[in-house]
């Protein structure tokens, strides 16, 4: 089943900028993990994929990355540019790093962002440039915190402004509400509308948190097939979603 | 080397006497060839949490040796390097397809290891005993040639680590991350295991195969007690080693002890010494 339906899109891109997902099957050996998926995601777009664990969420997000095999094909145009490889930053789930790894946000940026060997003392020009960076997530005070110390929605908003850095066309982020408080998750919602409108960019997150579900342009129901597609009022209301959720789940976050 | 000699007779020291004792003033420059090597190095096994893989490493750099007397080698070591690489390559290769833990697969290839040199060396009821030297090593023995070998080997390493540190720090922390940057994990980590590899197999016979995995872990765990971002981590790590590296020999020098051990003893208190500031700022 695909939504083959296009969305009158933000910033004046006339539908015609957007990641087209069509056919997409992925399969890890004897496993179908995914099964003739296809959505489109148009400029300025938020979309967010929700299903349970192992419903190929991740699997969906590591294919249109480029380092999953699939079958199908995954294609991004845009009005300017025709048709390219689209440039996609990326925020992976739950980033787990050990309380005792030397690394400080600092590191993070230069190891990833830069070629300028992290190990050696760094330049003035490129620290500022990360400070700017980090400006963009409110978070320059995080910028010589250990990685291990940072609480999940500092982190968030540190790989955040990495994914940032260089502006990309689609921005993904695999679960950026876990392990993320209250305050926290409305502070990256406040964050995901502002450069919405700063950046010319789509946003693809998955997420078990129902409640947020208000604050985006379209929900995906995924379990292996997508179920389930289109406003959060109706996805939530959909009988898929009742069969897999329970009666009421939409009330609150999905409790693992 | 004779600019060398010339500046170690400066030292106040009995054996820097002009003119005597040129394996001591030979070892204090290995030493500091290959302090700061294992202090680099050191930094990475101990946050890819490799500690375990670069013990298996010395036991199949052993087997190699085994393996080139043997076959009659005059320097067996190169076929140590050889089979040191094949042994880092084909694990990278096994852990990277299948789903048994790393430790596990370490285990495997150890004891596989271990077990096939002592196997080879002892063939035909040869005696074991003229392998002694290698399980405990002997840094007095070292020659200028050596030196200049490890030095080589250290400009290679620094290369590595210019060219690699931001790709392997990101793999070590966060490989998805890391892929998601187009980092290529896997090249990252066979080039990374073959140069402790290398290493390994070029040391093991002035450190000591008994001793040689603790060069690897505890310069890197001391600093890692004590290190809030990666050029505190490296440096630290780097002095710990040098200074651990130097003291060592003097220490064995003056008490008659191996050099490999008095280091890691050394190294040892460093650690418990950064363990404890540690645990004291935390508290």
């Amino acid at each position: 089943m695909s939504i083959e339906k296009h969305i009158n899109c933000h910033g004046g891109c006339h539908g015609k900028c957007c990641l087209r997902v069509r056919h997409l099957t992925v399969r890890l050996e004897d496993d179908l993990i995914l099964d003739d998926v296809g959505f489109h995601l148009h400029c300025g777009e938020l979309i967010a994929l929700i299903g349970p664990n192992g419903a190929g969420k991740s699997s969906l997000f590591k294919s249109i990355l480029g380092i999953m095999p699939y079958q199908g094909s995954i294609t991004f145009e845009s009005a300017e540019h025709g048709k390219q490889k689209p440039r996609i930053g990326y925020v992976p789930q739950n980033p787990g790093f050990d309380s005792g790894d030397p690394v400080s946000v600092l590191d993070l940026f230069v190891a990833s962002t830069t070629n300028y060997p992290a190990f050696l003392p760094i330049p003035a020009a490129i620290r500022n440039r990360v400070l700017e960076s980090l400006r963009r997530v409110n978070g320059e005070g995080l910028i010589d915190r250990r990685v291990g110390s940072l609480s999940g929605g500092e982190m968030q908003r540190v790989l955040l402004a990495m994914a940032l850095e260089p502006v990309p066309n689609l921005l993904i982020l695999d679960e950026p509400m876990s392990g993320v408080d209250m305050e926290g998750e409305q502070q990256l919602l406040e964050l995901l509308d502002r450069i919405r409108e700063q950046y010319d960019l789509s946003i693809l997150i998955s997420t078990h948190d129902f409640q947020t579900l208000n604050r985006v342009d379209k929900v995906i129901l995924l379990q292996k097939k997508i179920l389930a597609a289109g406003d959060a009022k109706d996805v939530l209301r959909s009988d898929a979603f009742r069969l897999l959720f329970g009666a009421g789940a939409e009330k609150g976050g999905e409790t693992e | 080397m004779n600019l060398w000699y010339a500046l170690v007779d400066l030292l106040p020291f009995e054996w820097a006497e002009p003119g005597r004792m040129l394996f001591m003033k030979n070892a204090l420059l290995a030493i500091l060839v290959i302090s700061p090597l294992f202090g680099l190095l050191s930094t990475m096994v101990v946050e890819k949490k490799m500690s375990f893989f670069s013990d298996a490493l010395g036991h199949s750099a052993f087997t190699g040796i085994a393996a080139g007397t043997l076959a009659g080698f005059a320097d067996p070591s190169w076929c140590a390097v050889a089979l040191a690489i094949c042994f880092a390559l084909l694990f990278t290769w096994v852990r990277d397809r299948t789903n048994l833990a790393s430790d596990t697969i370490i285990g495997v290839f150890s004891s596989t290891a271990v077990a096939l040199g002592i196997f080879l060396s002892t063939i035909g009821g040869r005696s074991f005993t003229k392998f002694n030297t290698l399980l405990v090593g002997d840094i007095l023995s070292v020659t200028p040639g050596k030196i200049g070998l490890l030095a080589v080997i250290l400009l290679l390493v620094v290369l590595l680590w210019l060219g690699s540190i931001n790709q392997l720090t990101l793999s070590a922390i966060h490989p998805a991350l890391a892929r998601s940057r187009g980092v290529r994990l896997w090249q990252q980590e066979a080039l990374f295991n073959c140069a402790v590899a290398v290493v390994v197999t070029l040391t093991m016979t002035w450190v000591g195969l008994l001793v040689i995995n603790s060069l690897l872990i505890l310069p890197g765990a001391a600093a890692r007690n004590v290190s809030g971002n990666l050029r505190q981590y490296t440096s630290i790590s780097l002095l710990t080693a040098v200074f651990a590296g130097i003291a060592g020999l003097m220490v064995s020098y003056y008490i008659g002890a191996s050099a490999g051990a008095s280091i890691t003893l050394i190294l040892a208190i460093c650690f418990a010494g950064t363990f404890c500031v540690r645990n004291r700022a935390a508290s």
